[in-house]
């Protein structure tokens, strides 16, 4: 699938781009240890927008291009931020059958933001995702490590509601 | 060293331990199909057309990784092998533009040829198939991913010239060739060397075809159409029409090209010889009186554009002469319309050029010797695109008999010739500065140090009780490593040369596409210089300052010495620092 970028302007701040340096200069040696680099910026800004990549590939010494490459194989890096509140819905089979696919569209609408995007106040990012082995809660989301299930459409204004 | 015996379908060979099968077939003169594979720069196994059946293997294996063990026996021709292939081809096809008509590799695309030898059914696999809109975003090339079969050749290229702006993206089928953050080729650091579009097996990657423009101008009667070619162009321009690498083809291309309809036929050569005078002008003024040195050349716009992205704080260091294709334009709209006793305005100079990224270098800023922004040149085709618009008019090539240039810009000497090779611009410099210094004419003119295909070469010259240090590099990747030592103190040179494409101009991004297979095997860097050399050793005149046009013209129209001001204006340009991904 290919990867959703974001429009939000990048709002890094020097604190976290202190880090990320760091982090460049103790794995500038290897160019192998690209990968962990990108994964541990990741980590700091919690995606890697073109800021970021660009700091990487000047800093271990590789083109733009490769991070890209690498970002954008990877499902585990995002190319979009998270907000402060992640909202994982599961599309597995069971969810999916149990009507996740209706809580889902719900969401897009009541946040306006597709998959895969944050709102512009980076309160809320959505996404979705495959089995997460709690079919028996059916069907279910995650905001961020919270887990709800057994859910309708009616529920999710709720769950919103609750994110303060 | 260990070596190993395996058999190739029956062919008992012998091969060094390690060595892979594709490398044992091809020592047992066994020919195994090949798509991604470039030897020593894309050994990846990626397209599986080179499966073949190996004892000790589990099912097929793909010949161009898998190391041979001893006692092997390999089967590159049996009916499950076929199959694989035919499968493959099927399969690359199911999402391949199949406008093979209408693309300008036919006839000449490694796929095309395959699936010809398969018999495949083009229709086999229907299924998703992703619509790329093209990229016609930089001057020199059109990128079309709907013909990519994503074997990364490209890729590896560019990679080889340190420059890595196109790359994999994304993954599964969505996997395309493409820039960072799908940015327009043309917005990223890309130096237009066209290394890429000689190594693509397919349309994907294609010069962009200026010839139309060229065929308007030539029915346009108000119009004096002038032709240069390079140094090059004369080395490789036969391999178009099926003659052996190397062939030295300067007489039929002059009658190719009158027979196109060109007024007149110049040769790039002739201001080849005021690029020397110039720089090597340039040289002993720095040196003299202190100005920066290492002076590096700047004959290529590939390098130029890379020392401008990659290199800004270099810029000092690069020659402020045009390259040869600039000089000559400037020549022909300055010195030549007024002898002429025409306008620049209706001439409209086209150059042969081995190089995709000369079509880069007519558009720069600061090369307009007429003045009124009128273009040194006009249009700047590259030896495809000239065998092209050879055979569109039914010229046939081999048959032509051979002319020569139209004098008034069409004398050359050796020290021009070898332009086209890696380490010719540095001799050719050597030669003029050998004789300024001594103020002799000097016989011992060879100066083999710096000749031949290694990608750096390094001597020392004393020069009249000068020490002149020298480097030579070919491949940005190169002139990277040259770069590096200059700027950390580790090398003093006093004079670089550097060519932007690996072994120079004779294998340059816009000369004739050879199979891989070819490019694997034969090395034609060395091949086509060989042409260039001969030339050179068979002239009377090797030296740029004797060319008599050069005497002519700095008498008669610039009125002044080698550097004078008048030279200067028409001869010299100036250089930008480029960001890299500013947009």
């Amino acid at each position: 699938m290919l990867k959703k970028m974001s429009n939000l302007p990048f709002n890094g701040t020097k604190e976290q781009e202190e880090k990320l340096l760091a982090v460049i200069a103790e794995n500038k040696h290897d160019k192998s240890r690209l990968m962990a680099v990108m994964q541990e910026a990741q980590g700091i800004y919690g995606y890697l927008p073109l800021e970021v990549q660009k700091m990487i590939a000047d800093g271990m010494e590789v083109s733009l291009e490769k991070v890209y490459g690498v970002a954008t194989f990877y499902a585990q890096f995002s190319l979009a931020p998270q907000g402060q509140y992640h909202i994982s819905v599961c599309l597995g089979t069971a969810c999916y059958v149990k009507g996740a696919g209706l809580l889902y569209d719900k969401l897009q609408q009541l946040l306006g933001i597709g998959g895969d995007e944050c709102t512009p106040d980076r309160k809320f990012s959505l996404t979705a995702c495959r089995c997460i082995g709690a079919c028996g809660l059916a069907p279910v989301l995650t905001v961020n490590e919270e887990v709800y299930g057994r859910l309708s459409e009616n529920d999710v204004e709720g769950i919103l509601a609750k994110c303060e | 060293m260990d070596m190993i015996n395996v058999k190739v379908n029956g062919i008992a060979v012998s091969v060094p331990k390690g060595a892979t099968i594709l490398e044992a077939a091809r020592a047992a003169g066994v020919e195994i199909p090949t798509l991604c594979y470039m030897k020593e720069k894309n050994e990846i196994g990626a397209c599986r057309i080179c499966v073949v059946e190996a004892t000790g293997a589990r099912g097929l294996v793909t010949a161009c990784v898998y190391p041979c063990t001893d006692g092997m026996e390999i089967k590159t021709n049996t009916p499950k092998v076929r199959a694989a292939r035919k499968t493959t081809l099927e399969l690359i096809l199911s999402t391949h533009n199949k406008n093979c008509l209408s693309c300008s590799r036919s006839t000449n695309c490694e796929l095309q040829k395959l699936c010809y030898e398969y018999g495949v059914d083009s229709t086999a696999f229907g299924g998703f198939k992703p619509i790329y809109k093209l990229d016609t975003s930089t001057p020199h090339l059109v990128r079309d991913n709907n013909k990519c079969i994503l074997c990364r050749r490209c890729v590896a290229a560019c990679e080889e010239q340190f420059v890595s702006v196109i790359g994999a993206n994304n993954r599964g089928i969505d996997t395309c060739i493409g820039q960072a953050y799908n940015l327009a080729l043309g917005d990223t650091p890309c130096i237009s060397c066209g290394q890429c579009t000689a190594v693509c097996p397919t349309g994907a990657l294609v010069e962009k075809d200026d010839t139309d423009k060229v065929w308007a101008a030539l029915a346009d009667t108000s119009k004096h159409v002038i032709v240069q070619t390079a140094p090059s162009i004369r080395a490789t321009l036969g391999e178009c029409f099926d003659m052996p690498i190397g062939t030295n083809v300067e007489g039929k291309m002059v009658a190719a090209l009158r027979r196109l309809g060109f007024e007149k036929v110049f040769d790039t050569n002739t201001a080849a010889d005021f690029t020397i005078v110039e720089e090597a002008t340039e040289l002993l003024d720095r040196v003299k009186n202190g100005g920066a040195l290492p002076l590096i050349t700047s004959c290529s716009p590939g390098w130029v554009k890379f020392c401008e992205y990659y290199y800004p704080e270099m810029l000092p260091h690069l020659s402020s002469c045009k390259s040869p294709q600039q000089m000559g334009g400037a020549l022909i709209k300055t010195y030549y319309a007024e002898k002429m006793g025409w306008d620049a305005k209706d001439v409209f100079v086209v150059s042969i050029m081995p190089c995709t990224a000369k079509k880069f270098e007519v558009g720069r800023d600061d090369m307009s010797a007429a003045g009124d922004g009128i273009a040194d040149v006009d249009v700047a085709l590259t030896t495809r695109e000239l065998a092209r618009m050879i055979q569109r008019a039914g010229i046939k090539f081999t048959a032509l008999p051979d002319e020569d240039f139209d004098p008034a810009l069409g004398v050359d000497t050796g020290a021009a010739v070898i332009f086209g090779a890696t380490g010719g611009v540095m001799e050719a410099a050597l030669r003029t500065a050998n004789d300024v210094l001594t103020g002799k004419d000097n016989k011992e003119i060879d100066f083999k140090e710096v000749r031949g295909t290694a990608g750096i070469k390094e001597a020392e010259y004393n020069i009249a009780g000068i020490n002149v240090r020298v480097a030579v590099a070919s491949g940005t990747a190169n002139a990277k490593i040259l770069m590096d030592k200059i700027k950390s103190g580790e090398a003093n040179y006093t004079f670089v040369e550097i060519m932007g494409c690996p072994g120079g101009c004779v294998n340059g991004g816009g000369q004739p596409i050879q199979p891989q297979y070819v490019r694997d095997t034969v090395d034609l860097k060395a091949e086509r210089a060989k042409a260039l050399y001969a030339q050179d050793e068979a002239m009377a005149v090797r030296k740029s300052h004797q060319n008599p046009i050069v005497k002519e013209v700095y008498e008669n129209y610039f009125k002044g010495e080698y550097g004078c001001h008048a030279a200067h204006h028409a001869l010299h340009t100036s250089y930008v620092a480029r960001e890299k991904y500013a947009k």
